[in-house]
């Protein structure tokens, strides 16, 4: 099959290069572009560690092909931290203990990312509803919660 | 894991699709959202030569009043919907649907129309889309129809739709002044597919009775379908306990589970008649005008 050209923004900077169809925008990621702080992990779409912003918008990389991702912008966890600073999203995980072996963290980062764009003041429900696709097999999520409280500042 | 190698396509008008679709037949599949086909291709239990991305048509997306209806294009995305006031304000059923559609990333991409060309059995959207009476629009080579979503699901992942046939919208009617509704979903766990799941639309008559009332059921099937006997009983009465008990297991009783890892046969006709009356009742109550949050069984 036919190798196709894409150009993808990601983080900022445009990425050319010829792809297979059937190539999956994590493997993308990881491989075309050599950025591999996106994970793989279930590689079925549920456990949610190959989250990335794609247009604003979070998506599983991995149930996603590169091809349809031409001429859109996605970020990825390497995108999220700003001349060095950590992102407060980063900071609070750090501080909350809102990880600890770290496999799932880029996917809960940028899921706890696109929630606060959305809805800067969630309730804990909330939080917890919209973490629905993101797995984590060490935290029990209370970490993960604490720190995305911290920043919306709602501590309740 | 990588799906079989594919061409692939992006047309950019509907007739380049249906022209497509015409070359290659059974040998195409339609990418929408993707957030099944794709872990199908993955799996390997599809494996088209051709795949067409609707991504860059355009005016295929969006919802809107018309009318006595809500329009909502083929293109939206799950996500859409749950943002959209207008179908949390009128549309009650759909909007908890969508609310328990997987999970937040799957939303942001998943397509309303592909959820029900996929027709998956254990879909949250074919159940909806029953209880709710809504009409598919499609166009082919051949021509545009209209179809009901009894119309257009025949069996497990089977459709009525000719292999050149695309959705292009969804239309709802609007419930009368008087009607309220809601979908119930029993998941193992949060953003799993149903165990079972049951929607409830009704309109309450000035004297509380239940003038009209559609129930559709998920998972219990090998298409989402209606609760016709449970609504018999319900229609045109005045709803007592022991009434919703009866149409509960008629309703138990005329689904159709299968057993699998979500369930024994008994457990989810079991499930279907508690889930209807809970759903029944939620229903009841914001037909009556009373603000119900979206509930989460």
């Amino acid at each position: 099959m036919s190798k196709r050209t894409v150009t993808v923004t990601v983080n900022g900077d445009h990425y050319q290069r010829e792809v297979e169809p059937r190539l999956l925008l994590v493997d993308f990621l990881r491989e075309a572009v050599g950025l591999t702080g996106t994970h793989v992990g279930c590689d079925t779409s549920n456990c949610g560690a190959c989250t990335v912003l794609m247009e604003g918008r979070s998506i599983k990389s991995c149930t996603y092909l590169a091809v349809a991702a031409n001429g859109k912008e996605i970020m990825t966890i390497e995108g999220v931290a700003q001349n060095g600073d950590l992102h407060p999203i980063q900071q609070a995980f750090w501080e909350n203990h809102g990880l600890q072996c770290g496999y799932c963290t880029p996917g809960m980062i940028l899921s706890a990312v696109y929630l606060l764009s959305k809805n800067p003041h969630p309730t804990e429900s909330e939080i917890r509803r919209s973490l629905t696709g993101n797995i984590c097999r060490c935290t029990g999520y209370q970490g993960i919660v604490d720190a995305i409280q911290q920043v919306s500042g709602d501590s309740q | 894991m990588y799906p079989q190698a594919f061409e692939y396509f992006c047309p950019d008008t509907l007739e380049g699709v249906i022209e497509l679709l015409t070359q290659y037949g059974d040998d195409a599949k339609i990418l929408a959202g993707g957030q099944s086909l794709i872990p199908l291709m993955k799996l390997r239990l599809a494996s088209p030569k051709y795949v067409i991305d609707l991504d860059k048509l355009q005016g295929l997306s969006g919802i809107s009043e018309q009318g006595s209806e809500i329009l909502i294009g083929a293109l939206t995305r799950h996500a859409e919907i749950e943002d959209s006031e207008l179908v949390q304000s009128k549309l009650s059923l759909l909007h908890d649907t969508i609310n328990v559609v997987a999970d937040v990333q799957v939303r942001n991409l998943g397509t309303v129309a592909g959820s029900l060309a996929h027709a998956d059995p254990g879909g949250d959207l074919a159940p909806a889309m029953l209880a709710l009476n809504a009409q598919i629009d499609t166009v082919s080579s051949t021509g545009k129809r209209t179809l009901g979503v009894g119309e257009l699901l025949v069996d497990a992942y089977v459709t009525s739709l000719e292999d050149d046939e695309v959705i292009t919208g969804i239309r709802v009617p609007i419930p009368p002044e008087g009607s309220g509704g809601t979908y119930l979903k029993f998941e193992r766990r949060a953003g799993d597919y149903a165990v079972a799941s049951v929607g409830v639309q009704l309109t309450l008559d000035k004297k509380g009775c239940c003038a009209e009332i559609a129930i559709a059921l998920g998972s219990v099937g090998v298409t989402a379908i209606r609760a016709e006997k449970a609504e018999a009983l319900l229609r045109g009465q005045s709803v007592s306990d022991d009434l919703l008990k009866e149409a509960a297991s008629a309703a138990s009783a005329e689904c159709d589970p299968f057993l699998d890892i979500r369930g024994s046969v008994d457990y989810k006709r079991h499930l279907v008649g508690v889930l209807l009356r809970r759903a029944f009742d939620i229903a009841a109550r914001r037909a009556g005008g009373e603000k119900v949050e979206t509930p989460h069984v």
